[in-house]
């Protein structure tokens, strides 16, 4: 019963105090450039970020991964700022940075004491447009990007077991690709393919740019006015949904590499905010998610881990960000001396519980008590502050959800929860792979993987 | 003199900025020695307690210390494994153990509400002072290290890192992989790891790092209340010196990949070694800058090599490794070290340029307040100068030291710290075309 008290108490205490406190400052330029500021004063620093829409997901066959190569690209120099000029003057003004490419958003960053931001925008509003693609240049980084691709993938067997995995669940949605492309295709990238790319996406009417830090709203929206106001905005043409045929029946693959453990995952076709019918069932398959795998005390680390003692390793996952509709994820690895036929048979059997028998009331409440409290811990991280409004603007929710989520996991009840089970993870949506594992032997002269290029 | 009056005033100003950083520092009364620092604006705290009881301790169990962390929140007073994750999670407070070469600790994430904080608090203490080691839990767990110690033999990484550090440091203690080896783990007994946790979890030898939004007073409870149940104890004998070996050596293990991982260093310096700073900042422009130091340019730049190619020290109690590494297609490795290679005898012969030097310190000082503009990196720095008992005012001299590394000092350090003889190569990968 104290235990009650403390969960109340918890659940009224801080949502009016911390949740609605910071508020986000919101700018569109006349040329379509959608500015976010959020304040945080607690250190003199900054994070700038730039998001582009478009990403893996945005690519026709034949150039996968051309979004990720364009994002190495990027830091190959413009006219004002020849290759490495960039890096440089972030570095000299003690700044750190990077991009990133996922499946729906490429985004680039960087983090500076506070008072240099304008060395940030100064830059990266140079890249946008102005962009230098060389073929001699472009050559090294296909290399680059190669060995990029081994080092995360190939060379990975549960990197790779997941690869295949995404291949056999999509039949048709561009979620089947890999981010960083196919090799075939990274082999074959041409400076022209890279141009047709930038010019389609890279537009201040395509991108939003994200500040978190020790600023004032008003001086950010300045500097962007400054820097980015000449850029005439594009016609961005809009891509083609490609949205997944429907799955008729559960599909299975077992993929054989040298490794020493067998892996499980599995994955059910489900909605995301963007698409689902009605917006509480997404936030109660994130609060099944938390049932299963949030944390120590969740589902899967208590009875398959410890209880049934069947897997060494367990989780789940659901990304309702995504902007097309996704897999509610479980990986699992088998204890010794089981299977993961055993384990799959144990996570269905978790999957069916949730189905027939409504979650206690204690689980509900820790899991809105953890992501009541990770609402909070977020707020260390300028970082992840800028992370959560720029997905959720790029992928097409709108940043303002960012203030909602707390608010509707709370709504959520155990007989929603039992009712997305019963509604959404659905036996004949159901992907499967396995890795069975072969022995790491001596190893063979084995032919250059197709992505390889030669030597010299 | 203008100049060291103006930079004098620039410090003085970043501690003003700064101020949040004050660290503060006491005892317990069993005598554990206590770090803290109050910050404001967002209702948390992070805790850690921390021990000299790191892989250095398992002596010829290895991986005894690693398997006594993994156990203490299995089970601990009268609370199981169930139970210890429902008191932490139901509160939305994060807990986890974990060890390194050279500590072992504990630490904690909690909303600061009081009776939240009091549950997580409560149930650290008695993880702390009260885990049962029971045989079930033990074995599970033993089994799920034995797991991931299988699962480690899948990485050619994993593989490079431990023949990297037996190379480099053959019979101390710092050789062998934290979380240990099967032939030994397999070996272990309960009773093992009460034997560990009874000589190395004691009051003398742990730590405290409070950081977050707590007055004083209330600090001061929760560290007395934290240990108060430890056994007093003793403080380990001091972890063995390293040997410095004079020569050079290379070694290759065959790995079905398709990339060579490539890991080359020396034994480096210690967390209060004299020629911490001139090698730090050397590093800096060496391999240590991301995208714009010296290797990443030669390997990745100019020659597209690698994906990731640099170079650190990893300071520790005892000398840590300096290491420099790659991961390049099999039939180019040879290509791919001897340019490693050779922008390191480089840079040890001709030391760095002035305007390298005045670029690394302006990417170091410009970029100062980001090193703990977070609760989290904060507690991090806290728990390396309070474990290592660096001076109190570590961060406030950082960037004064900084500064004070000359082109000379470097090329000094270096010549006489990374001598390219003596660099051990390691390589893990396909033979294919070598």
């Amino acid at each position: 019963m104290i235990f009650r008290v403390i969960i109340f108490a918890l659940i009224c205490l801080p949502i009016s105090a911390y949740s609605s406190s910071v508020k986000v400052h919101e700018r569109i330029l006349n040329n379509g450039l959608k500015v976010l500021v959020k304040e945080d004063n607690r250190s003199p620093v900054v994070v700038s970020q730039i998001w582009y829409k478009v990403g893996s997901s945005y690519e026709p066959g034949g150039i996968t991964g051309i979004s990720h190569m364009l994002e190495h690209m990027m830091f190959k120099g413009t006219e004002k700022y020849p290759a490495g000029e960039f890096s440089r003057i972030i570095s000299e003004n003690g700044g750190r940075e990077n991009a990133f490419t996922g499946r729906d958003y490429t985004a680039y960053f960087q983090t500076m004491e506070a008072s240099r931001i304008e060395v940030s925008f100064k830059l990266e509003a140079d890249r946008m447009r102005n962009l230098q693609l060389d073929p001699v240049e472009l050559k090294k980084e296909l290399e680059v990007v190669t060995e990029e691709r081994r080092m995360r993938t190939d060379d990975k067997p549960r990197s790779k077991t997941q690869e295949f995995f995404m291949a056999m669940a999509f039949s048709n949605s561009p979620y089947k690709n890999p981010v960083i492309g196919w090799p075939s295709d990274i082999a074959n990238y041409q400076v022209e393919d890279l141009q047709a790319w930038y010019e389609r996406w890279y537009a201040p009417n395509n991108a939003t740019l994200v500040v978190v830090g020790d600023v004032k709203p008003e001086a950010v929206f300045a500097l962007a006015e400054k820097y980015y106001t000449d850029f005439k905005p594009s016609k961005i043409r809009t891509v083609k949904p490609q949205a997944e045929i429907e799955q008729q029946g559960m599909r299975k693959t077992n993929i054989k590499l040298p490794a020493k453990l067998p892996y499980l995952l599995m994955g059910y076709k489900v909605p995301v905010l963007n698409t689902i019918e009605n917006e509480f069932e997404a936030y109660a398959l994130e609060v099944l998610a938390g049932i299963l795998d949030g944390g120590n005390s969740a589902r899967l680390a208590s009875r398959l881990v410890r209880g049934k003692q069947i897997a060494v390793s367990a989780g789940a996952g659901y990304s309702m960000m995504s902007r097309l509709p996704e897999l509610f994820m479980l990986d699992a690895t088998p204890a010794e001396g089981q299977t993961v036929f055993d384990l799959e048979f144990a996570l269905k059997e978790e999957i069916y519980t949730l189905k027939s028998e409504l979650i206690s009331e204690q689980e509900l409440q820790r899991v809105k008590a953890q992501v009541l409290a990770n609402s909070v811990y977020e707020k260390d991280s300028n970082f992840y502050q800028a992370m959560q409004l720029g997905m959720l603007e790029t992928v097409g929710i709108g940043w303002q959800k960012v203030d909602e989520y707390v608010d509707k996991i709370n709504q959520i009840t155990a007989e929603q929860v039992r009712d997305v089970a019963r509604k959404y993870l659905l036996e004949d949506k159901l992907n499967i792979a396995y890795l069975d594992p072969q022995p790491i032997t001596e190893p063979r002269k084995r032919s250059k993987i197709a992505g390889g290029r030669h030597a010299n | 003199m203008r100049i060291s009056f103006l930079s004098f005033i620039l410090l003085v100003f970043s501690h003003a900025v700064f101020s949040a950083a004050k660290i503060e520092h006491w005892q317990t009364k069993q005598g554990s020695a206590v770090f803290y620092v109050e910050t404001k604006g967002l209702p948390m705290a992070d805790i850690r307690v921390v021990f000299d009881a790191g892989s250095a301790r398992d002596g010829y169990q290895f991986g005894i210390s690693a398997l006594t962390s993994a156990l203490l929140d299995t089970g601990a007073g009268d609370l199981n494994a169930d139970e210890i994750a429902q008191h932490f999670e139901n509160v939305g407070a994060k807990f986890g153990t974990g060890i390194s070469r050279d500590m072992a600790w504990l630490s904690l994430r909690s909303l600061t509400d009081e009776k939240l904080l009091n549950k997580a608090l409560l149930t650290m203490q008695t993880i702390i002072s009260k885990p049962k080691f029971n045989k079930a839990d033990f074995q599970r767990e033993k089994n799920r290290t034995l797991a991931g110690l299988k699962h480690r033999e899948e990485s050619p990484g994993a593989l490079a890192n431990m023949a990297f550090f037996n190379a480099l440091y053959k019979d101390h203690p710092y050789a062998h992989p934290s979380s240990g080896i099967i032939e030994t783990v397999s070996g272990f007994t309960a009773d093992n790891l009460k034997e560990f946790y009874s000589q190395y979890y004691v009051a003398t030898n742990a730590m405290i790092v409070i950081v977050g939004d707590i007055r004083k007073p209330h600090a001061m409870n929760i560290a007395e209340s934290l240990v108060a149940n430890l056994a007093l104890g003793e403080k380990p004998n001091a972890v063995p010196e390293v040997n410095f070996s004079k020569e050079g050596f290379n070694k290759h293990i065959a790995f079905p990949s398709a990339q060579t991982h490539v890991l080359a260093g020396v034994i480096g310096k210690h967390r209060k070694d004299s020629d911490y700073f001139d090698l730090y900042v050397g590093n800096h422009i060496l391999g240590g800058s991301g995208l714009v130091s010296q290797l990443f340019s030669e390997v990745r730049e100019k020659r597209g090599l690698a994906y990731s190619a640099y170079s650190y020290f990893s300071p520790m109690l005892r000398k840590g490794p300096f290491t420099m590494g790659l991961q390049t297609r099999n039939d180019q490795t040879e290509e791919a070290i001897t340019v490693m290679k050779n922008t390191l005898k480089d840079f040890v012969n001709k030391g760095p340029t002035d305007k390298a030097l005045l670029a690394a310190k302006k990417n170091i000082t410009g970029g100062f307040a980001m090193r703990f503009d977070t609760n989290s990196k904060l507690t991090s720095y806290v728990s390396m100068i309070g474990f290592y008992q660096l001076p109190i005012n570590y961060l406030d001299k950082f960037q004064e030291r900084v500064e004070a590394v000359t082109v000379v000092s470097i090329k000094d350090a270096f010549k006489r710290r990374v001598v390219p003889e003596f660099i051990h190569t390691i390589t893990v990968g396909g033979n294919a075309n070598r």
